[in-house]
């Protein structure tokens, strides 16, 4: 059976009020999970096993969160900005990830804000319905 | 020079679960400040001693290939003083393990009763996110002293008796 929006939301906010230590309501669908909730790498991979056990799958963490296979390549960062390949192969990576703010300046400083709580949100409900 | 801050390994599961016995005593110059007239074990030492009960876990897990650096404390939370006398159990079990990093959970008791949970996650750092390089050598288990507590476990087993094995699989 689908699980919905909204009841993966309500895992997803448990599983960081955990993981991060912030309180519930922070934990909103366009917050930044390091700019506003104060995440670390580790974080990151702390995220992922939660992740892993509440909703028993298996996850890598180049699948949730990619990036430094990227940012170390000269052909997709240029000056600072992904390159136009550099931006197709971001977007191929992270399909439940929404572009369309930071496409328009495409920094590697911004890179961090598109991992926010609705990004994992629908990475996850891609992953549990496509399965499922 | 590393120091070991737990005694000997009682139960070696590989890849899933250690369990340390660590003896206090008043012999240790630190529970003369901590408290005086009042000695009891410091909570961030008993953290240390899961830290190495679980990083040689951890480091088990992949042979000794990587450097596990404890990375972050998932948890910890205690519930009794350990005092100069005592002797404690820190039982510590994989939860999680990637090429990344390994997450465990923990808990420390003194005889049957619960003293502290203490959940850990640990970083393989050559395989950190931001690909910062770090030394060749394994500093944290090459000559090192950790592993010769595997190695009296092994030999001696934990009560001196027959041969102990680390169980695999």
């Amino acid at each position: 059976m689908a699980i919905s929006h909204d009841d993966i939301f309500q895992k997803v906010k448990e599983v960081l009020v955990d993981a991060l230590g912030v309180d519930d309501d922070e934990v909103r669908p366009n917050a930044r999970l390091m700019a506003d909730l104060g995440a670390e790498s580790i974080d990151f991979l702390d995220i992922v096993f939660r992740l892993e056990k509440t909703f028993t799958i298996k996850i890598s963490r180049e699948e949730l969160f990619p990036a430094d296979g990227l940012l170390n390549s000269g052909e997709m960062v240029a000056n600072g900005k992904l390159t136009d390949k550099g931006l197709e192969l971001l977007k191929k990576q992270l399909p439940h990830v929404d572009m369309t703010e930071f496409q328009k300046n495409p920094t590697v400083a911004r890179l961090a804000d598109l991992f926010t709580v609705e990004a994992i949100v629908k990475f996850l409900e891609h992953r549990l319905n496509a399965n499922g | 020079m590393r120091w070991i801050w737990i005694d000997k390994f009682i139960d070696f599961q590989s890849g899933r679960s250690a369990t340390a016995v660590k003896n206090v005593t008043l012999a240790e110059e630190h529970l003369h400040d901590h408290f005086p007239g009042f000695p009891v074990m410091p909570e961030c030492l008993m953290i240390e001693g899961m830290a190495q009960t679980a990083g040689i876990l951890v480091g088990e897990a992949r042979a000794f290939k990587e450097k596990v650096i404890l990375a972050k404390i998932q948890k910890a939370v205690f519930f009794d003083f350990v005092r100069p006398g005592d002797s404690i159990q820190l039982e510590a079990a994989i939860e999680s393990i990637s090429p990344e990093a390994a997450a465990t959970r923990g808990r420390i008791t003194r005889q049957e009763s619960l003293i502290a949970e203490i959940d850990l996650m640990f970083s393989h750092i050559d395989q950190n996110l931001t690909g910062i390089p770090f030394p060749k050598e394994n500093f944290v288990f090459e000559n090192s002293t950790f592993q010769s507590l595997l190695r009296e476990y092994t030999s001696r087993g934990h009560d001196g008796g027959p041969q102990a094995r680390v169980v695999h699989g």
